[in-house]
């Protein structure tokens, strides 16, 4: 959620081009590009953790397994807590669930980007003007804020609940990113050609705009996932956390909050904090791999 | 003798080997001469005018030497090419609309340019060819984004013929115009070289009709090499390079552009450049072939000032 | 320019507009009566507290009242500045313990935001098209920009403050001090505000820096620098333009970022218990006190509302197209 609506400062996709030879060139080179490859595999690597690491343990993560505050060991190899809780119990399941809100969160955001990037760069005019003032507000107001009072009044969180909130609130960037490709489609002799036969506007939406823009949509959605895994981090860390799990976020915040750091127990907050960072970074890196990928400008010799 | 080309080579390079876009072409320039640069997309003709100015970073100098008024051009060091871009060679690009900074005024960017260059703006000159081109002096005073498209085709015009260059490489200023500005570009162009601004003149150009009513000699590349080069007339009435006929048997009226799309009355596609076939280019394609065109075709002078590469001509 | 101002100041209203009545929504949409589990909820020491909350809460939901008269009141208290009586610091009032609050995060948010956008964009700036440069700068600026606020600011207070010791970890000045117009209380707010500040500094300055190479090297290949450079121009004067035209989006990128920015102080501010917003809002939270948090909710939009206005002022002095009358600026 740090850089800039960073895809609209890439160059744009060249639509036009005939897709199956575009395709196979993209495969070409995605399998040589060092950025993608080091950040997908850093995410697969992550994401099999996530996946199958929670199997491993059969109680809680939050059950008090240990002796309190126990150093990287054998049985532990993250140690254990101020309250005896395995750390690596925590860290997979947390990383399980920065990809559940990676993926909701981001997901939702990009769907409702889309939708209003799509229907107002396609249809323009009032309806444009409606969507884009609308987005602006949403623009305008500091997400975290808007996310803050809503989970404070929240008395139950559950991670769906907080990538519900997340996505209904960092869409806006997409939208508008989203919207300045569309309305440069629009006027394409395909888009003229499919408007002219009678064709609806979802399916020209659907089958002839949103097809050519594939590989930015997807982009897009890379970077929405990463940025709601640091929202809900730092929502976690403020308290407004899932009140029934426990998530890499929370265990930062136990940590802040019970003195990990007088108490010299780094194996508890600097986990967590590696996994948020290496996830969002792999994806970042992997994304502007992506863009090299899909963009021949950028491809380097 | 403004300009002489010999043997030009110019590849680019790609991760799947060297494209030889531009691959042995020579020709010869005379002062005050306007040159007409035909061909299909993918012909050579862009990498020849971007060669004579500015290589981009994956074109290669491969061979072939240039003389621009007897001094050779450096053209694969783009540092000691530095001096004569603007002073000896110019260039009216493509994209004209977004040529100029978007965020400096028309004005002080030229100021800026000039003074980068270590010329002095003559005003009154600057002025004087504003008025040429029917352009308001109010211009140089406002951003490009307030000119409309013609007025920024002009004033680019101007910018590039500022120094009085002896070679103006205009490359495909006219595919976006509508045909009664094009004639405007075209009589523009004329008055440029009559009144002395540029020395010589190469057009490259889509349109082949269009070349006929500005240039003298109309110079036809397929392939990466030269197919025919003769005196204008020469070309569209007695063209001797199957190809040339085809191309212009397929002009049903004057003003018609070919574009890019292929040529109808040419089946098939030019050949790949990454590993051009023996022989003439146009074999697979041509009407005409036999036994011989597997070997190349020497360019040869089949009459005053007319060169053909074909082994039928 | 007149219609350029009168679209961002209407966006402002609007949003201001919005923001409010979201605030007043949000508690009214609880299911239950909002008043009993509000004061149920609330850990309250002090019996008096409960009382005041109690008749708070029942005349700001004003059952006999309807609901439009409701929604004006809430209006009405807003502009006198009654943002209610905050629970934890009972019985002070809301925007009283905010205002207290404001200079701290001000004074940590303002040199960081600054700084950084200028560090990073020279640092971008540099790395565009030099590789060795570039192939630093990138990942580095990657690890920044993906690395969440609070986990930085942990390890800063862990490697400074705890192992080395060199700086202290808490509070905006020493315990031990009265705040006061003394050398020593100012030396102290200093040391103090090292670390919280370059927490901020550093993951700001990561999407700075990317944000700058990738916007200078998409305008030195724009179609300007290529006829610049066709001409002849030094790289000087094309490097020139295209700095000063890839900064204007990084203005507007700075308007863009304010939202990350300020949850990058708050979080920051937590792990420092730096006096500021963020301590505020975890107390807030951790006390279950609404007005407070209400509070601070505003206070925080119109912070940003008031900053992204200056920042359109900036950029219009910037960039000359708004000023002559061109749609410059699309956001």
């Amino acid at each position: 959620m740090t850089t800039t609506d960073p895809v609209s400062t890439t160059t744009a996709p060249d639509p036009g081009t005939p897709p199956v030879s575009v395709r196979r060139e993209a495969l070409y080179f995605a399998v040589r590009n060092g950025k993608l490859l080091v950040g997908a595999t850093i995410v697969g690597i992550f994401l099999l953790v996530g996946i199958i690491g929670p199997f491993f343990y059969d109680q809680s993560p939050m059950a008090y397994v240990g002796q309190p505050m126990l150093p990287p060991s054998a049985e532990y190899p993250f140690g254990t807590n101020t309250f005896g809780q395995d750390i690596l119990a925590q860290f997979v399941y947390g990383v399980r669930s920065t990809f559940e809100v990676g993926l909701l969160g981001g997901g939702l955001a990009a769907i409702i980007g889309m939708l209003v990037g799509f229907v107002a760069g396609y249809r323009g005019g009032l309806v444009d003007e409606i969507l884009n003032m609308f987005t602006n507000v949403v623009l305008v107001i500091p997400t975290l804020a808007v996310l803050l009072i809503i989970n404070a009044y929240l008395g139950i969180r559950s991670v769906a609940m907080q990538a519900l909130l997340i996505g209904l609130t960092s869409w806006p960037w997409a939208a508008r990113a989203i919207r300045a490709q569309t309305f440069s489609l629009r006027g394409r002799d395909f888009v003229d050609l499919a408007r002219l036969s009678g064709v609806r506007t979802g399916r020209i939406i659907l089958r002839e705009i949103a097809p050519n823009m594939s590989s930015y949509l997807f982009m897009t959605f890379i970077l929405l996932f990463g940025g709601s895994i640091l929202i809900a981090s730092s929502l976690d860390f403020i308290g407004l956390g899932p009140t029934d799990g426990v998530s890499l976020g929370l265990m930062l915040n136990h940590a802040n909050q019970w003195s990990a750091l007088m108490l010299g127990l780094w194996w508890w907050f600097v986990p967590p904090g590696i996994g948020i960072t290496a996830i969002v970074g792999a994806l970042y890196v992997a994304n502007v791999g992506l863009d090299e990928v899909f963009n021949p400008k950028l491809r380097e010799l | 003798m403004t300009l002489s080309v010999q043997d030009l080579r110019v590849y680019y390079r790609t991760l799947r080997g060297e494209v030889k876009a531009l691959d042995g072409v020579s020709f010869e320039l005379a002062d005050g001469e306007i040159l007409g640069l035909a061909g299909e997309s993918g012909c050579g003709k862009t990498t020849l005018g971007k060669s004579l100015i500015r290589m981009d970073g994956r074109m290669k100098h491969v061979g072939g030497r240039v003389e621009l008024d007897g001094e050779e051009l450096p053209i694969g060091d783009t540092v000691k090419m530095n001096p004569f871009r603007f002073t000896e060679v110019s260039i009216i690009p493509q994209y004209s609309m977004s040529a100029m900074n978007p965020t400096r005024k028309i004005g002080r960017m030229v100021r800026e340019l000039l003074d980068s260059r270590g010329v002095t703006v003559d005003t009154e000159e600057l002025h004087r060819r504003l008025d040429l081109v029917e352009l308001d002096r109010d211009v140089l005073k406002r951003y490009p984004m307030e000119l409309s498209g013609g007025m920024k085709q002009r004033m680019v015009m101007v910018i590039s013929t500022l120094l009085n260059p002896s070679l103006l490489i205009a490359d495909e200023i006219t595919s976006a115009l509508d045909v009664s500005t094009q004639k405007a570009v075209v009589t523009t162009l004329k008055g440029f070289r009559d009144l002395g601004f540029v020395k010589s003149m190469i057009f490259i150009t889509h349109d082949i009709s269009l070349t006929n009513q500005l240039a003298d000699t109309i110079m036809v590349m397929y392939a990466g090499k030269l197919a025919e080069k003769a005196p204008s007339d020469a070309v569209v009435n007695r063209p001797r390079h199957p190809y040339t006929q085809l191309l212009i048997s397929s002009l049903p009226e004057v003003g018609v552009r070919y574009a890019d799309k292929k040529l109808t009355g040419i089946p098939g596609n030019p050949p790949s450049l990454l590993d051009p076939p023996v022989g003439c280019r146009f074999q697979d394609r041509c009407p005409l072939a036999f036994d011989k065109c597997r070997e190349e075709p020497p360019v040869v002078e089949v009459e005053k000032d007319h060169y053909v590469a074909c082994w039928k001509a | 320019m007149r219609q350029y101002f009168g679209r961002k100041l209407f966006i402002y209203g609007l949003t201001f507009f919005v923001a409010v009545t979201v605030n007043w929504l949000i508690p009214r949409f609880m299911p239950g009566d909002p008043v009993a589990s509000m004061v149920a909820r609330a850990s309250i020491s002090q019996p008096e507290a409960v009382a005041a909350m109690q008749a708070y809460y029942t005349d700001l939901f004003g059952l006999d009242q309807s609901l439009i008269s409701q929604y004006f009141n809430f209006w009405a208290a807003l502009v006198t500045g009654d943002f209610g009586i905050s629970i934890w610091a009972y019985p002070k009032p809301v925007a009283d313990v905010i205002l207290g609050a404001v200079p701290y995060t001000l004074g940590l948010m303002i040199p960081a935001i600054l700084l950084s956008w200028l560090v990073g964009n020279w640092a971008g700036a540099l790395a565009a098209r030099r590789k060795l440069l570039d192939n630093t700068v990138l990942p580095v600026g990657y690890i920044l920009t993906a690395t969440p606020y609070m986990w930085i600011a942990i390890l800063l207070c862990w490697g400074f403050g705890v192992v080395l010791g060199v700086l202290p970890v808490a509070g905006g000045y020493s315990f031990a001090l009265q705040p006061s117009w003394s050398w020593e209380f100012i030396g102290s707010l200093a040391q103090h505000w090292v670390l919280p500040f370059a927490s901020l500094f550093l993951v700001a300055l990561g999407g700075w820096a990317i944000g700058m190479r990738n916007m200078i090297i998409y305008e030195l290949e724009a179609d300007y620098s290529n006829y610049l450079a066709a001409l002849g121009a030094p790289h000087r004067l094309i490097r020139r333009y295209a700095f000063r035209n890839a900064v204007l989006p990084q203005i507007t990128g700075l308007a863009l970022q304010l939202g990350v920015l300020v949850a990058g102080a708050l979080v920051t501010e937590i792990v420092f218990s730096y006096p500021g917003i963020g301590s505020l809002i975890l107390k807030a939270i951790q006390n279950k006190d609404f007005f407070l948090i209400q509070g601070t909710f505003l206070f925080i939009v119109l912070g940003v509302l008031i900053a992204n206005f200056i920042i359109d002022v900036v950029y219009v002095v910037v960039d000359p197209r708004t000023r002559a009358g061109m749609a410059g600026a699309s956001t």
